[in-house]
């Protein structure tokens, strides 16, 4: 993609960004959803960031991949362990980041 | 110790206590912003759009998704349609608030709008709920938040090199671990539980097919209707 390309694409991401943000903000002042969309949307961030983290832990490299070299599978479930406990968000990250990178150091990988 | 009602504090004071509260976002928008910038800078974009896009859209994990998507050469409308589903939650964020800012003006709420992220929706519905309501302050938290995160793109953009694929530093967890971070707040309830093994089941059978770009954000909505059905079935059976 050339860089006009992909400055348009981010203009785009920028405006449906700005739209989730803003929307009910700016509009649902004195209103309300239906309450049947205000239950299906607070179901959209576990099933979507699940989406999202479920291949990213388990095919970090494309293929699927449960072994134990999987450093970020495993330092995955240590850092999201750690955030159901404390609900933090930097702590499991950072946790999760030092792990795989010692992982690493210490295999030489 | 917190005031209820405070006046409007003067400049220095209302910045040392923008800095102060916005500290710990710093603290952590700092590396991920730096992770970002390494990792679109390797994805191929350029400097400038790096930046732009850490100015103009300001949602990590969206910026993080899209640059994943951009390295594999996914069409323009796929990164923006995976960035609406990415971005879904900040819609109930913006809800949540709505009640908490009834009495500011448009402007201001379009202002406070652009900036309204997870971490700064946590720590604002934290402060209004001690009655830290200023309006100044509010604002100027934003700002600072926003701040730290084009500057850990910019670090990251200027270090890229140096850092070489960024592997060693474990900058390819940055995004899995922000995605798991975010998901643990999001499962309170057992429908919710539901929701994500099956968007995560149905996004794995995904990736399996060969289906990337859309594969992620069906499999979220697919799972997020899974998880409506089973929070009314379970309601139905006054379970």
């Amino acid at each position: 993609m050339d860089d006009a390309t992909t400055f348009v694409t981010i203009a785009g991401m920028a405006a449906v960004t700005y739209a989730t943000r803003s929307g009910p903000l700016l509009f649902l002042a004195g209103r309300t959803l239906a309450p049947s969309a205000i239950r299906f949307l607070a179901h959209v961030p576990a099933a979507v960031l699940a989406a999202l983290a479920a291949p990213a832990l388990l095919r970090p490299q494309g293929q699927f991949d449960m072994s134990l070299d999987n450093a970020i599978l495993w330092a995955g479930l240590a850092a999201f362990a750690l955030a159901l406990r404390t609900k933090g968000f930097f702590g499991p990250v950072a946790l999760g980041m030092g792990l795989v990178a010692a992982v690493r150091f210490l295999s030489g990988a | 110790m917190q005031q209820s009602q405070s006046p409007p504090p003067a400049r220095g004071t209302l910045w040392n206590k923008a800095l102060s509260q916005t500290l710990p976002i710093t603290l952590g928008y700092v590396p991920v912003g730096m992770a970002y910038g390494v990792l679109a800078g390797k994805a191929g974009l350029s400097a400038v759009n790096v930046l732009l896009m850490s100015v103009l859209v300001y949602a990590g994990s969206a910026q993080l998704v899209a640059v994943g998507l951009f390295a594999a050469g996914a069409s323009g409308a796929a990164i923006v349609a995976t960035t609406v589903a990415v971005n879904l939650r900040h819609v109930l964020f913006s809800a949540a608030m709505a009640p908490l800012l009834s009495g500011w003006r448009k402007r201001e709420l379009a202002a406070f709008a652009f900036e309204l992220t997870d971490e700064s929706f946590a720590l604002h519905a934290a402060r209004f709920g001690r009655g830290d309501r200023g309006k100044e302050l509010t604002l100027s938290i934003n700002v600072l938040a926003q701040a730290s995160w084009v500057a850990g793109t910019a670090l990251g953009v200027a270090l890229g090199d140096v850092l070489g694929d960024g592997r060693a530093f474990a900058l390819d967890f940055a995004l899995p671990g922000m995605f798991l971070a975010l998901l643990a707040g999001q499962v309170g309830s057992r429908s919710q539980v539901a929701a994500a093994v099956v968007g995560a089941g149905l996004s794995l059978a995904a990736c399996g097919l060969g289906i990337t770009g859309f594969g992620a954000l069906a499999a979220g909505l697919a799972g997020a209707g899974c998880g409506l059905g089973v929070e009314k079935w379970m309601t139905r059976r006054h379970l």
